[in-house]
């Protein structure tokens, strides 16, 4: 069963990146570039429907917080490490898969890396962990729980500024048409 | 409702706006926290394929590896995940006439030819699997799973992933 919600969860994510136009090389450089804006229009909306609805079920009871620590100084490097390997590759992990169901087979190529990366990751890993300790941890907090304020708070502010940042820019690109 | 009848149009068509494959993305994040237990994540799968071709060829070692006794190499909801994506990618870009085979990419053949293509993507695809496996997970895990959860690691990550990217794609582009 839960390789049959595995299945169905990947093909809808599949199809929806491809609608969104984000398994695209150049729209992921232009992103980069800040020329092209699809990827963070996507993102920051897929952010703001995630949490309202995130925060609402879990208020509810019905989700748990399932989120990793914040270990800064592993994520500080490795996030680094990946955004250069973005744009080295042109893709990221989901969307070069993607790509490679819209038939570009240049995006094999990364996904290969990704394999020896990988791989790479696990063999050094003992050696990782024991870095790793020498850097602090904040541990498993969230933007309110740290800040000691409402999720509340923050869903509906993260929400209004997205809205807000949207309306604006489909206007002054409303004008531009007319 | 005059939104009600664009989103309709909308739906129609061969490219989405990005506010409503957004939209839907984000449902689809919520639901599988709610449905399969689990936050959206693409790149853990990768360190599970890898164990997985390393248990056909030397199955004690490979077990053995400490990564791999703490996630061990299975046919996981992750993985099936990820090889999912392909098929829900190829039926969206074929019946919208978006597939398209092609070898190199087009802004990066404008710019450097065809030759080297092969390489920086092998290379990015490395960083790019090792650093998310260091921060704790990639665009999709962090950057939607974490974010929405208003989670602080995914948000620092999200932001690095960025600075990375737009330092590395001054020097390439």
């Amino acid at each position: 069963m839960t390789l049959i919600l595995g299945l169905l969860t990947g093909f809808v994510f599949g199809f929806l990146l491809q609608k969104g136009r984000v398994p695209k090389h150049d729209v992921i450089i232009k992103a980069f570039l800040l020329k092209d804006f699809t990827a963070a229009k996507i993102m920051a909306t897929a952010g703001a429907v995630g949490a309202v609805g995130f925060y609402t079920f879990n208020n509810l009871g019905y989700i748990e917080l399932q989120i990793k620590p914040a270990e800064l100084g592993a994520i500080i490097f490795g996030g680094v490490l990946f955004g250069i390997g973005i744009v080295f590759y042109g893709y990221c992990p989901g969307t070069g898969v993607s790509a490679v169901g819209e038939g570009h087979k240049d995006a094999l190529v990364g996904m290969l890396g990704m394999l020896i990366g990988g791989l790479f990751y696990v063999i050094t890993f003992p050696f990782v962990q024991a870095i790793r300790k020498d850097y602090p941890d904040i541990g498993k907090e969230t933007l309110p729980s740290i800040t000691e304020s409402s999720p509340l708070l923050w869903v509906v502010g993260f929400t209004l500024v997205i809205s807000m940042i949207a309306f604006a820019a489909r206007r002054k690109q409303r004008r531009v048409y007319e | 409702m005059n939104n009600y009848h664009e989103i309709i149009q909308e739906l129609g068509k061969a490219v989405w706006s990005p506010y409503l494959a957004g939209a839907l993305i984000g449902m689809l994040a919520w639901l599988t926290f709610t449905i399969s237990n689990k936050p959206i994540g693409a790149s853990s799968a990768y360190a599970t394929v890898a164990g997985l071709i390393g248990k056909i060829f030397a199955k004690k070692h490979t077990l053995n590896l400490k990564y791999y006794q703490e996630n061990p190499p299975e046919l996981s909801w992750e993985l099936v995940f990820v090889l999912s994506v392909i098929g829900g990618s190829f039926i969206s870009s074929y019946t919208g006439g978006e597939f398209e085979m092609r070898w190199v990419p087009r802004l990066w053949e404008e710019i450097h030819g065809s030759s080297l293509y092969g390489i920086t993507g092998l290379v990015g695809g490395i960083l790019m699997a090792f650093g998310a496996r260091l921060a704790g997970g990639c665009t999709s895990g962090h950057g939607i799973s974490g974010t929405l959860q208003l989670s602080l690691g995914s948000w620092v990550s999200l932001l690095c992933f960025f600075i990375g990217g737009i330092i590395g794609a001054q020097f390439l582009y």
